[in-house]
């Protein structure tokens, strides 16, 4: 079982129309780890986040669940996966209630923890009617992050999720991440950041060097 | 429809090197490197082919063919109006095969074929419709009349000038054919419906004109160039596709070094 | 197991339905412009043709018809933008659910925004362009089974258009030869009435088309938005 690493990555590379994005990369994540992704703007950390989730297809290489191909097991891959990307979802004429209650049900698996009670744990107790065109932009954030609480998707895939949050989200949300890593769950994070968590690991993000054959 | 083509690639795309020997062409075929060089070899000998059926047909056509016995000699333009409105609709489902081919077996080579015939298929609807409108005025009286045919080749337009719009419409090469690829597929499963529809429009309003001239009740005489001006526009449209293709190759590969190679050889030489 | 999938194939659906239909409830003012569009074309059609009712009764069918269509592409561009911008379009690409179910929720609800409506005031419209009584029922009917090809055929343009900064003008330039056949059929259904023949058979392919486009433009308009995402 241990052998099998929940996700591994291998050899992948992406090209944009005819230069290449990056190319051979290659990690894998085991149950309990935390990976941040490093990279200088532009050098395809979204990018890699979204080839993760499956939207975009890689030029080259493959990823692995369970040492099975997600092209090959999308259900399950999908199912045991939670991606929050660059924008939040956020719809601004639904309130913070109904924008989560959308985005569980619209998810794969969910625990028992109520709506309520995980806008209240985000931080948001009394803005839960209000339409979101009335709240910050870290916030919306939030919102979206709350769904973390409700999950029980085992790989989580963030992009950025620091962006706008104020320091006591930033402290909720490595708590956050500590406590899903200790009961077995993955995260992978992109971020400029330097975060203060324990058994956090890096992968660097080169620069494709460009070459033609 | 990429969760159509992940099934097929997941055991197709191995490459070359890892499918049965009788795959080799399917992928040597994909290669745009290969198909430059050959078609370079074969491009003279069908553009002379082409020339030649062309130049037959059309002098048999306008100088030897009988005379119409009611349209006179006007109804020479048939010539080129029915080869024309016969490649228009073959060029349309021409592109969208290459489309399909593009978004399953997520060949490049095909997604290049199908953008270059998305032009010369919208100049070939044209021309049909352009000579239909000449023909009508001394058939009909009129330059333009809503006859079911006629409108079909509009729409036909249309749907050539959606697929170009789109395909020039992104900055991504690779969007911009598989946007253009789906297009063309949904194009082509709505032609019939559109053409079926169309003509039964045209019953329910009745005009009383004539029919366009439907070929198994023509003469002999007749028929048989029209046949050799048929078979001169396949072998012409051919030629043109082959010439379009070869220029996306280059536009598209430029940054490879056999392009680079053949740049610089053709300067230096 | 497979229940669990069931009840979760049925959620994707339901759950992008009940949303769309929420958000259009609170922007209720977006959602009426394309019915009101819709009427105050109609009352161009008088000043520009004459408002003699013989001759209004002749093209009242074919107009109706010509202006729920523009009317239809009129909101078609605003199915899939706002979702693109916020980033709910990626988050449903990547749900587990077969794609072309949440779409087909989507696509239900801008029926029922928008198409519905316009059936629903087919009637004043028919009465302003003094169409014939017979051809109300008709009229009514066609468009209901008609929009909803609309919508259906239309959300393909706007999955494939969604990326583009200025999709709004091509969304149409793609999307009206598509919708031909539905206009030749719809109004040949309210003519057909007005002539005094039996109208079910052109209504009859209306449904034939209706049929095809449920189970065909879901799974295109599913396709194209694998494709605009990754643009």
């Amino acid at each position: 079982m241990s052998q099998v690493p929940l996700l591994s990555v291998e050899n992948l590379a992406f090209d944009r129309d005819d230069s290449c994005l990056f190319s051979g990369v290659n990690f894998s994540v085991a149950d309990g780890d935390l990976l941040q992704i490093e990279g200088a703007n532009g050098s395809g950390k979204t990018t890699l986040l979204r080839l993760l989730t499956g939207s975009l297809q890689p030029s080259a290489g493959d990823i692995f669940y369970l040492g099975q191909s997600i092209s090959k097991c999308r259900y399950g891959y999908l199912s045991d996966m939670l991606y929050i990307g660059h924008q939040p979802a956020v719809k601004l004429n639904l309130s913070a209630e109904e924008n989560l209650r959308w985005m569980v049900a619209s998810s794969a698996q969910s625990n028992s923890l109520s709506v309520q009670d995980a806008l209240t744990q985000v931080g948001l107790a009394g803005y839960t009617d209000m339409p979101c065109y009335a709240l910050s932009a870290g916030q919306h954030r939030r919102v979206a992050l709350a769904r973390l609480l409700i999950s029980e998707a085992r790989l989580w895939y963030l992009d950025e999720p620091f962006t706008s949050i104020d320091k006591q989200g930033v402290i909720f949300l490595q708590s956050c991440l500590q406590q899903h890593v200790a009961k077995g769950g993955a995260v992978i994070l992109s971020t400029h950041q330097d975060l203060a968590l324990s058994g956090l690991r890096k992968y660097k993000l080169l620069p494709s060097v460009e070459s033609f054959t | 429809m990429s969760w159509l083509s992940d099934k097929f690639s997941s055991t197709l795309s191995g490459g070359p090197s890892k499918e049965s020997p009788s795959w080799q062409w399917f992928y040597r075929l994909g290669s745009p490197r290969w198909f430059y060089q050959r078609s370079g070899q074969w491009l003279p000998w069908l553009s002379l082919v082409a020339l030649l059926v062309l130049a037959t047909g059309l002098v048999w056509g306008l100088a030897f063919a009988p005379e119409d016995a009611k349209q006179g000699n006007s109804f020479r333009i048939i010539y080129i109006h029915v080869p024309a409105a016969f490649l228009a609709q073959s060029g349309y489902f021409i592109m969208a095969i290459a489309g399909a081919i593009g978004l399953i077996w997520k060949m490049k080579m095909s997604y290049m074929v199908m953008k270059a015939a998305a032009p010369i298929g919208a100049v070939l609807t044209f021309i049909a419709l352009f000579t239909g409108a000449v023909w009508g005025k001394p058939t009909w009286g009129a330059y333009w009349v809503w006859d079911a045919r006629i409108t079909s080749m509009l729409i036909l337009l249309f749907l050539y000038a959606g697929v170009m719009a789109l395909q020039y419409a992104y900055h991504s090469v690779d969007a911009a054919s598989r946007a253009s690829a789906i297009l063309a597929l949904v194009g082509t499963v709505n032609i019939p419906i559109i053409n079926k529809s169309v003509d039964w429009w045209y019953t329910l309003h009745q005009p009383a004109t004539i029919k366009l001239t439907s070929a198994p009740s023509m003469h002999m005489d007749m028929f048989m160039p029209l046949l050799v001006m048929i078979v001169g526009f396949y072998l012409f449209y051919a030629v043109a596709l082959i010439l379009h293709t070869r220029n996306e190759i280059l536009r598209r590969e430029r940054k490879t070094s056999w392009v680079r190679e053949l740049v610089t050889a053709k300067a230096g030489g | 197991m497979a229940s669990q999938a069931a009840r979760k194939m049925d959620s994707g659906f339901a759950a992008w339905l009940r949303r769309d239909l929420l958000l259009a409830y609170r922007r209720s003012g977006e959602v009426a412009s394309p019915v009101i569009f819709f009427i105050m074309v109609s009352t161009l059609i008088p000043l520009g043709l004459t408002p003699e009712a013989a001759q209004l009764e002749k093209v009242a069918a074919g107009m109706i018809w010509v202006m729920a269509l523009l009317a239809t592409l009129l909101s078609m561009d605003g199915l899939f933008t706002s979702d693109y911008q916020d980033g709910s379009l990626e988050q449903m690409l990547i749900t587990p659910q077969l794609l072309p179910l949440p779409l087909l929720g989507k696509i239900t609800a801008h029926w029922l925004t928008t198409g519905l409506p316009l059936t629903l005031v087919s009637p004043l419209l028919g009465l302003m362009l003094s169409l014939p009584s017979v051809g109300y029922l008709p009229l009514v009917c066609s468009l209901a089974l008609g929009t909803v090809c609309l919508s259906l055929v239309g959300a393909v343009g706007a999955a494939l258009t969604v990326s583009l900064r200025k999709g709004g003008l091509l969304l149409s330039l793609l999307v009206m030869p598509f919708y031909m056949p539905v206009i030749i059929f719809g109004t040949a259904t309210v003519s057909y009435a007005v002539d005094g023949l039996n109208w079910l058979p052109p209504l009859a392919i209306l449904g034939a088309m209706f049929a095809a486009s449920v189970a065909l433009c879901p799974l295109a308009a599913a396709g194209a938005l694998r494709v605009t995402a990754s643009n």
